[in-house]
């Protein structure tokens, strides 16, 4: 499995404050959003239960919306990998 | 009889083991020195450390456990599966990559990095271990459970083969063996559950359990699954039976007893003018266990419980579907009824239990919806104080995930930032799949026909066995070292908190690199010996119970310092050490005072509580954070590198 990066300690590279700083900027943003699908399914789920029990195509809102939250974290996770890596290439142009 | 242990699986079972420890050996030679067994050497590619996230963190509890709450109660189960998952969200995007930059070793490395404070060392490394034996006990009890009907060990046998494997597997090679274990258990287990899914969809759905696959199930010795019977309560007593008087514990029961011609007792509960046949287990003061009033057992005049659940109607009157997609499963579901087995304790007098479990028939829309399992009913309820344990309990999943300890070690595995950010995508990737698939093998077993009505955790394996031997004896063997991947990770962090957090840095003993290794070692065996003692003295603790205590315990003490630290200037290592003693004091103290612990731990009536509700999440997590800010107000800002604050 040596073709995945596996690199010794020494060469590890340690990313410089100012992409830290942006990817650490990026997090937060999207963990908000996150947070907002999160909260609002917990809300819905306890106090507006006759909605979620709408049915779409034969299936109820309560299910579309545990499989968008399952999906949406792996999407926000990609979204957050790409503009993580943009973040370095910025850094190494300059 | 339901459970037959079977060559293949003891065969497959046998190979796992195998495999599992000639890695640990062949490994054990790259972890002499403390870097390569504490954080194998940062040398982890990303994609073997987000895999082994998911062998990590799909312990047997997520795995049986959740699979047995959809199969018994729908839709519920599916809310621990997504609570689980959104927890990784705070990890990927708050928690990860500072952690991965601030610590060595340990999450405590990482609170201390800028303050080099002995109670930030001790109240980290007591929580650490405090949260890793609490997850440890119930994922013992798991093994040894599994163990007894898949291979026929006793339960003691099944904890102490598990804790053994596990010493040797940690002994050997530290993390680097620990995250190949989990990396092929992760790997199987999404591969194995997938496949699994789609022989679900493709079988569809039936009104006749017995009909898929009876061949198979005849070869196999597979007892027929006990549909629901029910007769108009004017036809009672049926033919050749006698009634029983309704005296003693069974007064103003809706049931009535009837005496079969060999011997046996036959239960029927009558509801709305119908009477609907039960099935009893009653454990004799002497310890005897009878099934339906005959002793348990599969000679004549003997009598097994029979594999229940299975679908009333289809929707359109149909019998059969043939196969299904995944929309259209649940869709077809939904608009079907479906039998459902509760269970009540009835205690008698002389000190006899009878457990009677009885048939009801539920809309599959009730069931695909929150709030159908005793757990989750409160979110059903009228009032907001009802709804609260649900909030709480969505609210410490959310918040548990990234303040488990071994799941934080594994940032250590990893080069850099860039690789901690990529695994953890990995492991969202692998177990958010893992978590969507659950819910089709908890419907699947729900109407599979072979359901244990005594042992919801055992639904998925019983699933297994409805498409034959092999896939059974493969899911059980997987079952089992999904057990060993997660074991040897809490054995892990609990020796890296005693050896590194507090004989090396609490205490200052100094020591080579070489000994501070086998004082690790030393304390993997120690911690893996108590596991296995807890093992077998809570056999009987409800599995549960103890994860989400684990989870409550972890969130409340662990969350509040990480993240002020992360992102609150002005926090102090008083402020850290408080909160963290105070979350993990409070939130254990909570879950001991509650319903839930009177009614299953101590045996008292669950009113008699001293706490409004059962998961102290959503007061013990602010409650840290609170006291993280009053303590640091109250002290001075010493001690803190300049300019280490801008994460």
């Amino acid at each position: 499995m040596a073709h995945f990066e596996s690199r010794p300690m020494h060469d590890r590279q340690q990313e410089s404050a100012a992409t830290m700083a942006r990817n650490s900027r990026s997090g937060l943003v999207l963990f908000a959003v996150y947070l907002v699908f999160y909260v609002a399914f917990v809300v819905l789920t306890a106090f507006a239960a006759e909605w979620m029990r709408t049915e779409v195509a034969g299936v109820n809102v309560a299910i579309y919306a545990g499989f968008a939250l399952i999906a949406g974290a792996f999407l926000l996770a990609l979204v957050y990998l790409w503009r993580c890596r943009s973040g370095d290439e910025r850094n190494a142009k300059h | 009889m339901l459970y037959q242990p079977s060559i293949v699986a003891v065969i497959a079972f046998a190979t796992f083991v195998a495999v599992t420890l000639g890695l640990s050996f062949y490994l054990g030679a790259k972890a002499k020195s403390s870097q390569g067994f504490f954080a194998a050497s940062g040398g982890i590619p990303w994609f073997v450390n987000g895999v082994a996230f998911a062998g990590d963190y799909l312990s047997a509890a997520s795995f049986l456990g959740i699979c047995g709450m959809i199969a018994f109660y729908g839709y519920d189960g599916f809310l621990y599966s997504i609570g689980y998952l959104t927890g990784w969200v705070v990890a990927l995007f708050v928690i990860a990559e500072p952690l991965k930059r601030l610590g060595k070793f340990t999450f405590a490395d990482a609170l201390d990095s800028q303050f080099n404070s002995r109670g930030i060392k001790l109240s980290a490394a007591i929580s650490t271990l405090a949260v890793s034996v609490f997850y440890l006990i119930p994922q013992m009890v798991g093994a040894g459970a599994l163990m007894r009907p898949l291979l026929g060990f006793s339960h003691a046998t099944g904890v102490l083969v598990v804790g053994g494997i596990v010493i040797v597997i940690v002994a050997t090679a530290g993390m680097v063996s620990t995250t190949y274990v989990q990396f092929i258990k992760g790997g199987l287990l999404v591969l194995f559950c997938a496949v699994l899914t789609v022989m679900i969809l493709n079988r569809g759905l039936s009104t006749n359990p017995n009909l898929v696959n009876e061949a198979e199930k005849e070869k196999n010795g597979v007892p027929k699954t006990l549909r629901r019977g029910a007769v108009a309560v004017e036809r009672l007593p049926r033919p050749n039976t006698t009634p029983l008087p309704s005296d003693g514990a069974w007064k103003d029961k809706p049931y009535r007893r009837f005496r079969t011609p060999l011997g046996g007792t036959e239960v029927v509960r009558v509801e709305g003018g119908v009477a609907t046949l039960c099935q009893t287990l009653t454990k004799m003061s002497d310890g005897k266990l009878l099934v339906d009033g005959l002793p348990l057992g599969d000679g004549p005049y003997e009598k097994q419980l029979a594999p229940v659940g299975n679908i009333e109607t289809l929707p359109g009157g149909k019998t059969e579907t043939g196969p299904l997609g995944p929309i259209e499963y649940l869709g077809v579901l939904q608009k079907s009824k479906i039998v459902v087995w509760a269970s009540e304790k009835i205690v008698e007098s002389d000190g006899a239990v009878t457990t009677v479990y009885y048939p009801r028939v539920r809309e599959g829309k009730d069931l695909l919806f929150p709030g159908a399992s005793p757990t989750f009913k409160g979110v059903r309820g009228e009032t907001f104080v009802e709804k609260l344990d649900f909030l709480s309990l969505m609210l410490a999943l959310f918040c548990g995930t990234a303040s488990l300890p071994h799941i934080l070690i594994r940032y250590y595995t990893v080069k850099d930032q860039a690789a901690a950010r990529k695994s953890t995508v990995v492991g969202i990737a692998s177990i958010g799949f893992f978590y969507v698939l659950t819910l089709y093998l908890g419907l699947g077993a729900m109407t599979s026909g072979n359901l244990d009505v005594t042992n919801s955790n055992m639904s998925a394996p019983l699933l297994a066995r409805t498409f034959g031997e092999f896939p059974f004896a493969l899911i059980s063997a997987i079952a089992f070292t999904t057990v060993l991947g997660t074991v040897s990770g809490l054995i892990m962090a609990a020796s890296g908190a005693v050896a590194h957090d507090l004989v090396a840095n609490f205490f200052g003993v100094e020591m080579t690199d070489h000994q501070k290794v086998r004082i690790a070692k030393i304390t993997a065996v120690f911690v893996g010996i108590v596991a296995m003692a807890l093992g077998i003295v809570f056999e009987k603790m409800n599995v549960t119970f103890l994860v989400g205590w684990a989870f409550n315990v972890a969130a409340s003490a662990n969350l509040p310092a990480l993240v002020m630290l992360l992102f609150w200037p002005r926090t102090t290592k008083q402020g850290i050490t408080a909160a963290i003693f105070v979350g993990m004091t409070a939130s254990l103290a909570w879950i001991l005072l509650s319903a839930q612990a009177f009614r299953d731990v101590y045996g008292l009536p669950a009113e008699d509580a001293l706490v409004p509700f059962s998961q102290p999440g959503i007061v013990t997590i602010p409650l840290g954070f609170l006291v993280l800010v009053v303590v640091s107000l109250m002290t001075p800002r010493t001690g803190r590198e300049p300019g280490s604050a801008s994460a």
